[in-house]
C-alpha cells in the first residue's frame, strides 16, 4: 500500500497539470490579496468603520473559500477519476496486480496517496490565502485550522467519491458523475435554505428533509458550512443567535457540523471505499 | 488436489465464461521446473484467459489447480511469478531502472544487491544504456524489452511470457530466444504464450495446442509432431497414382509435392522407382518431420471439424 501510495505520490508530482494548479492558485491568492488591500486602502481612506471593514472582509473570504472548495472538489474528481480507471484501460494494472498485492492494498495505496497531494494543495493554498488576506487587511478569522480541516475533507470525499466509480467507469465518466453529484449535494443544501425562511414564516413547510439527504448521500455540503463557520467573525454569530433567517443565507452558518454529522463523514468515506474495494475484487482484468 | 514434486503449473479442467462466451473450457495441463513451455494456439483460442486465470488476474468459473504448489490465484506463489503481459504499458513517468525498483518492491526484494540484478536485467534486455530514460519515450519494442527485464526481476521460479515478441524485430526475437533458454537453465518453468510458431518450435522443450479454449494436442516437439514424412517434388503426376503408393506409407498430394508419412527411409528408392515406372518426372526427395505449422493447421483444421460435426 505504501508503495502505491508513494509511487502516485511521484506521479502527481512530475505530471505537469499538478504545478499549474499550484501556480494558478499562488496567483489567484496574489490577485486577491492585491484586490482587497486596495479595497481596505480605498475604505479607510473614506472613513468606513472598521468593524465594517472587517465583515466585510469576511465575507469576501468566504467567497474565495467557496469558489476554491468548487475547485478542490473538482481537483478531487479530475485526480480520483482516472487513478484506477485508466491503469486498468493502459494495461498498467495488469502488470501491477499480478505481483503478490492485495487489490484493496493497490486502491488504498491510490487513495493515500491523491489524498496526502490534495490535502497538500487543499490546505496549502487556503492556508496561503488566509495569511495573506491577514496580512493585507488585519481580518484573522476566530479559527483557521477548522476552514482548513473541513475543506481537505471536502476535497477527500469527493476523491472517494471519484475512486468508486473509477473501478467500473472510464476516467471521463467517473468524473464527470462526481462532480454533478457535488453540485446536486450543494443544491440540495442552497434548497434547504430557502426552505428554513419559508419554515420561518410558515411552519407547515419543512425542506430541511432535502438538506439532510442530501448531506446523506455526499456529505460534502455539511463540511462545506464547517468552513463558512470558521471564517465568520465571532461577533456576526453571536448578532445571528436566535434569529431563524439567519440560517438561511447559504454563506452563513450559525453552528459548526454536529458531531454525529462528522462521524457519518466518516463512516461515509469507509463505506464507500469499502465498495471500491468490492467492486474492484471483483471485476476482470 | 495434490500436485507431484517439480510441477510448477498443474492445472485440471480449468474454466472461464464472461458471460454467454465460453472462453476457456476445460483446460488441462502441466508445466515442469526447468522446461520452456509453449502454449500456441490461433487467435482468441483463450491462451491470454488461461494466463490471467493462473495469476487470478481474472476468476475461473470451473476447474482447480496449483501453480508453483499454491491454490490458482494465491497471492504468495505470485512473489515467485514473472509476468509479462500482452498488452500492457509501464508508468510513462517512470524511468527504466524505477520500473523495476518499483517491481523489486511489489515482490519484497531486499534493497542490497538490487542495483548488480537491475545491470544484469538491463543488459540482458538490451537496455543497458537506457536505464535512466522515462519509459514514455520508449519505442514499442523498448517497452517489450523492458517488460521481459520486469518479468526476470527477483529470479522468479515460473516466468510468464505473453506474446514477448510482438514488437519485436529478429535480432530482438532471438535476443529473447536467448533469455528464455537462460532462465530455463537456472531451473526456471518458462511458460511461453505465442502464435508465432517459429518461436514455439526453436525454443520450447513441451507444447500445447490450444484451440477454442481446450488443449487438442500437448507433448514435446517430436509427440506433437508425430511421424516423419517424406516430400518429394513430382511433376506429372495424377491422383490415382498418388494413391497406388499406399503401401509405401499415407501419401497426400497438394499438386506439386507428394508426402509420404511413417516411410522407411530404405524404402525411398522403391518409391522412386514406381513414380519413375508411372512416366512422373521427380526432382527432390527430402525426408524429415512435417513442419510446426502444417501440423498446428492440420490439428487445428481438424479439430474445428470436430466441433461443428
Amino acid at each position: 500500500m505504501i508503495t502505491i501510495a508513494r509511487l502516485t505520490i511521484g506521479e502527481a508530482a512530475r505530471r505537469r497539470i499538478l504545478w499549474v494548479l499550484v501556480a494558478l492558485a499562488v496567483l489567484a491568492v496574489a490577485l486577491t490579496g492585491w484586490g482587497i488591500d486596495r479595497l481596505v486602502s480605498l475604505a479607510r481612506t473614506s472613513g468606513t468603520a472598521e468593524l465594517t471593514i472587517q465583515l466585510g472582509v469576511s465575507q469576501i473570504l468566504i467567497f474565495i473559500a467557496f469558489q476554491f472548495s468548487f475547485v478542490l472538489a473538482m481537483t478531487a474528481a479530475f485526480l480520483g477519476a482516472p487513478a484506477i480507471a485508466n491503469d486498468i484501460e493502459s494495461g498498467i494494472a495488469l502488470a501491477l496486480l499480478a505481483r503478490p498485492i492485495r487489490r484493496s492494498s493497490y486502491l488504498l495505496g491510490r487513495w493515500l496517496g491523491l489524498a496526502v497531494v490534495l490535502v497538500a494543495y487543499g490546505a496549502g493554498s487556503a492556508l496561503l490565502a488566509i495569511l495573506v488576506v491577514s496580512r493585507v487587511s488585519g481580518y484573522t478569522p476566530p479559527s483557521i485550522v477548522g476552514p482548513l480541516a473541513y475543506l481537505a475533507t471536502e476535497g477527500l470525499v469527493v476523491l472517494s467519491l471519484s475512486l468508486l466509480l473509477s473501478t467500473r467507469l472510464p476516467p471521463i465518466g467517473a468524473g464527470a458523475i462526481s462532480v454533478v453529484i457535488y453540485g446536486l449535494s450543494w443544491a440540495a443544501g442552497a434548497i434547504e435554505r430557502v426552505g428554513i425562511a419559508i419554515t420561518a414564516r410558515n411552519p407547515d413547510v419543512n425542506l430541511e428533509i432535502v438538506g439532510q439527504v442530501g448531506r446523506a448521500i455526499l456529505p460534502t455540503d455539511g463540511l462545506w458550512r464547517g468552513v463558512i463557520y470558521g471564517l465568520e467573525p465571532g461577533v456576526v454569530v453571536a448578532a445571528a443567535a436566535g434569529n431563524p433567517l439567519a440560517e438561511a443565507n447559504p454563506f452563513f452558518a450559525t453552528a459548526p457540523p454536529t458531531l454525529g454529522f462528522l462521524v457519518w463523514t466518516g463512516v461515509w468515506m469507509i463505506l464507500v471505499m469499502t465498495l471500491a474495494a468490492i467492486s474492484l475484487r471483483r471485476r476482470e482484468l | 488436489m495434490i500436485t507431484e514434486p517439480g510441477l510448477v503449473i498443474d492445472v485440471a479442467d480449468l474454466r472461464k465464461r464472461y458471460g454467454r462466451v465460453q472462453a476457456l473450457s476445460g483446460l488441462t495441463m502441466t508445466v515442469r521446473a526447468g522446461e520452456i513451455f509453449g502454449f500456441l494456439g490461433p487467435n482468441g483460442a483463450g491462451k491470454t484467459t488461461a494466463v490471467k486465470l493462473l495469476l487470478g488476474l481474472s476468476r475461473r468459473t470451473g476447474g482447480q489447480g496449483t501453480v508453483l504448489g499454491r491454490p490458482i490465484g494465491d497471492r504468495e506463489a505470485r512473489r515467485r511469478i514473472g509476468y509479462l503481459p500482452e498488452l500492457f504499458r509501464f508508468q510513462p513517468w517512470l524511468r527504466a531502472r524505477e520500473v523495476l525498483d518499483l517491481h523489486a518492491d511489489l515482490i519484497g526484494m531486499p534493497r542490497s544487491g538490487r542495483k548488480p540484478a537491475f545491470d544484469a536485467v538491463l543488459e540482458l534486455v538490451g537496455l543497458a544504456e537506457r536505464g535512466g530514460t522515462a519509459v514514455g519515450g520508449f519505442s514499442k519494442g523498448m517497452q517489450q524489452r523492458l517488460g521481459i527485464g520486469v518479468a526476470l526481476v527477483g529470479d522468479p521460479a515460473l516466468v510468464i511470457l505473453d506474446e514477448p515478441t510482438s514488437a519485436l524485430d529478429p535480432i530482438g526475437r532471438m535476443d529473447v530466444r536467448g533469455i528464455l533458454r537462460s532462465a530455463r537453465d537456472r531451473g526456471a518453468a518458462v511458460l511461453l504464450n505465442s502464435h508465432l510458431l517459429t518461436e514455439v518450435e526453436q525454443v520450447c522443450d513441451r507444447l500445447a495446442i490450444v484451440d477454442r479454449g481446450v488443449v487438442i494436442a500437448e507433448g514435446s516437439l517430436g509427440d506433437v509432431l508425430g511421424a516423419r514424412e517424406t516430400r518429394i517434388r513430382v511433376e506429372g503426376l495424377e491422383p490415382p497414382g498418388a494413391a497406388r503408393l499406399a503401401r509405401f506409407g499415407t501419401p497426400r498430394f497438394d499438386g506439386r509435392d507428394l508426402f509420404i508419412r511413417d516411410l522407411p527411409e530404405a524404402q525411398v528408392p522403391e518409391v522412386v522407382a514406381e513414380l519413375v515406372g508411372m512416366g512422373v518426372r521427380v526432382h527432390e526427395v527430402a525426408s524429415g518431420r512435417e513442419s510446426l505449422e502444417a501440423r498446428f493447421l492440420e490439428l487445428v483444421r481438424g479439430h474445428r471439424g470436430d466441433t461443428a460435426a
